[in-house]
């Protein structure tokens, strides 16, 4: 099943239950996969045309009224371009607002390098009192939408809106605050968020065939990070490789960092070299951009062997 | 109960005068100029109750200009929000009157502007969700003639005449200065009355925005245009630093500027007119 329909799914359970629910777009309703649902719920769909500063305020002054708006677009124009509104409409004025930013990174395909952020953790990080999930699989997106939904405050979540392969299994018990650790190691720590964690325990896998023996912990949740976890793991391995689907400065990468900076750990980084993106397929940008299962192995290496 | 308008303006313009004055600098021109509009609102129109700030089912207001705070604050204090005393504290540490308009520091503030065009958008928020209640509440906001500069004001113009909100009410404090000059030699939005009807919006043109009996016609007539399917924009001719002549002097340069409690102490004697 697609991301963006379970994400409808859950949305529309939602709306049928509480009335306050309510989605708005800015013309992209088709891509989040809530198209269909402007017609069984009529009254808690709006779409703003192409106009995402007035979305996101508009959800704001919804949201001062006591409804509990999800506002969604395209991962650039969910974050970098609604910056300021973000920050003052909704995190400054404490105001209840989910935002969903779809097709993060490469995984924007053939729109290219202008729809492709790699910037937008970094730009939301940035912003006191939000918070920051990404999905893994289908799974976790359904266990955390209630999650989301019950935390009283904004939230950014990182939709990788096609269909993902099954990580978590499904008695999965999510907490929105708690990293997951999905595979335990001495070697390294491998810390991971969205849709590249199946490829790091592809990776993983690869290197206990030839002796390493790594640990794979899921950042579902990158602001705020759970340090806790983060700071154990990194402890008891000695070495860490960060792998994301965003530029290395600003993303998990950053996140890690801060919260290892009092430990002398070395990290090495999978993610976007500082760059733009460009078109293409996700094989090629994968490729061009450091980002396969094979550049994950070698990092991985590096790191192992910086202790 | 009813109250003289026209000294409840000159009450809020010499709190005005006392909470700048006693910081020292503030965003004087922008707050004397929407005075009138603010004791309509306040004294008049409103569906209020400043005893239960947070009714449901009140009129709001949005201050999307939100460098008008002192003027909302000295507003919400003459009207029993809280107490006179507190207008002192503006803009020191610590306080709950900051220079832009915050809901959760400052009692009867239903919105939290300050980044211009934000507000207004906002504002159509709220009354969307009004209509969704069907609470039958009324929203007013007011935007700056500058702030008229901001894209945002045009989405959220279209954005609620498309979803028909007649229950919206937007006044444009149109004083005709802004930081860097005049709103005409920087970036003209003339013809104003004309954007906002081609909008979708009824439009009200007040010759006179500093006339509290003008303005008291035309927010009467406003209400009235409810049903109509249309948000209804009130263009209120000002002048910058109404009731203060050296401020009104100053032109654009009384936009955010010093003010001593000496000149406080003047301007005060001039607007009681003694």
């Amino acid at each position: 099943m697609e991301m963006r329909a379970v994400y409808a799914e859950c949305l529309a359970e939602m709306m049928e239950q509480d009335r306050h629910v309510c989605v708005l777009d800015a013309d992209l309703s088709k891509a989040s996969g809530t198209r269909k649902l402007y017609e069984r719920f009529p009254k808690q769909m709006f779409d703003c045309g192409v106009a995402e500063q007035d979305m996101a305020s508009i959800a704001a002054g919804l949201a001062s009224y006591g409804f509990k708006p999800w506002i969604e677009s395209f991962t650039p124009f969910a974050t970098r371009r609604i910056c300021d509104q973000i920050a003052i409409s909704i995190s400054y004025a404490k105001q209840n607002v989910k935002i969903v930013g779809t097709d993060p990174g490469i995984s924007a395909e053939l729109n290219g390098g202008t729809h492709m952020s790699m910037e937008d953790v970094g730009v939301i990080r940035s912003i006191p009192g939000m918070v920051i999930f990404e999905p893994v699989d289908a799974v976790q997106l359904r266990a955390a939408m209630p999650a989301l939904a019950a935390y009283e405050g904004p939230v950014y979540m990182r939709l990788f809106r096609k269909t993902l392969p099954d990580v978590f299994p499904a008695d999965y018990k999510f907490d929105l605050f708690k990293a997951d650790t999905l595979r335990e190691g001495k070697d390294l720590t491998i810390f991971v968020s969205g849709f590249l964690t199946k490829d790091v325990l592809d990776a993983a896998a690869e290197l206990a065939a030839e002796g390493i023996d790594c640990e794979v912990v899921n950042v579902h949740t990158i602001k705020p990070i759970d340090r806790e976890t983060v700071i154990a793991s990194a402890r008891k391995t000695g070495a860490v490789l960060t792998v994301e689907n965003h530029n290395v400065i600003g993303g998990l990468h950053s996140a890690v960092l801060e919260a290892l900076a009092q430990e002398k750990i070395p990290a090495v980084a999978v993610g976007v070299q500082d760059r733009f993106g460009e078109v293409g397929k996700m094989p090629y940008l994968r490729e061009v951009l450091g980002m396969r299962t094979e550049d994950i192995v070698a990092a991985a290496k590096k790191a192992a062997a910086l202790k | 109960m009813s109250y003289d308008l026209k000294e409840v303006c000159k009450d809020i313009r010499c709190d005005i005068m006392t909470s700048i004055g006693h910081l020292g600098v503030g965003h004087i021109g922008g707050c004397l100029s929407v005075t009138e509009l603010l004791a309509v609102l306040y004294f008049e129109e409103m569906h209020i109750d400043p005893a239960n700030p947070k009714m449901p089912g009140r009129d709001r207001f949005v201050c999307s200009k939100g460098h008008a705070g002192p003027a909302v604050y000295a507003t919400l204090a003459n009207r029993g929000y809280f107490d006179r005393k507190e207008l002192l504290t503006l803009n020191q540490g610590g306080t709950n009157l900051p220079s832009h308009c915050d809901m959760n520091r400052t009692t009867g503030i239903d919105m939290t502007t300050g980044s211009l065009g934000q507000g207004f958008s906002c504002a159509v928020g709220v009354a969307l969700g009004s209509k969704m209640e069907e609470d039958g509440a009324t929203i007013f906001t007011l935007i700056g003639d500058g702030e008229s500069q901001e894209g945002q004001i045009w989405e959220a113009a279209m954005f609620a005449a498309a979803k028909k909100l007649d229950n919206l009410i937007g006044f444009t404090d149109y004083n005709k200065l802004q930081i860097d000059g005049s709103v005409a030699e920087v970036n003209d939005i003339a013809p104003l009355a004309d954007k906002w009807r081609a909008f979708g919006w009824n439009v009200i043109e007040v010759k006179d925005g500093n006339d509290v009996e003008q303005v008291s016609a035309a927010v009467k007539e406003a209400k009235t245009m409810r049903g109509s399917g249309r948000p209804t924009m009130v263009i209120l001719n000002t002048l910058k630093g109404c009731g203060v002549q050296w401020i009104v002097d100053l032109g654009a340069g009384n936009h955010n500027t010093n003010v001593n409690e000496e000149q406080a102490k003047a301007a005060i004697a001039e607007i009681r007119g003694e």
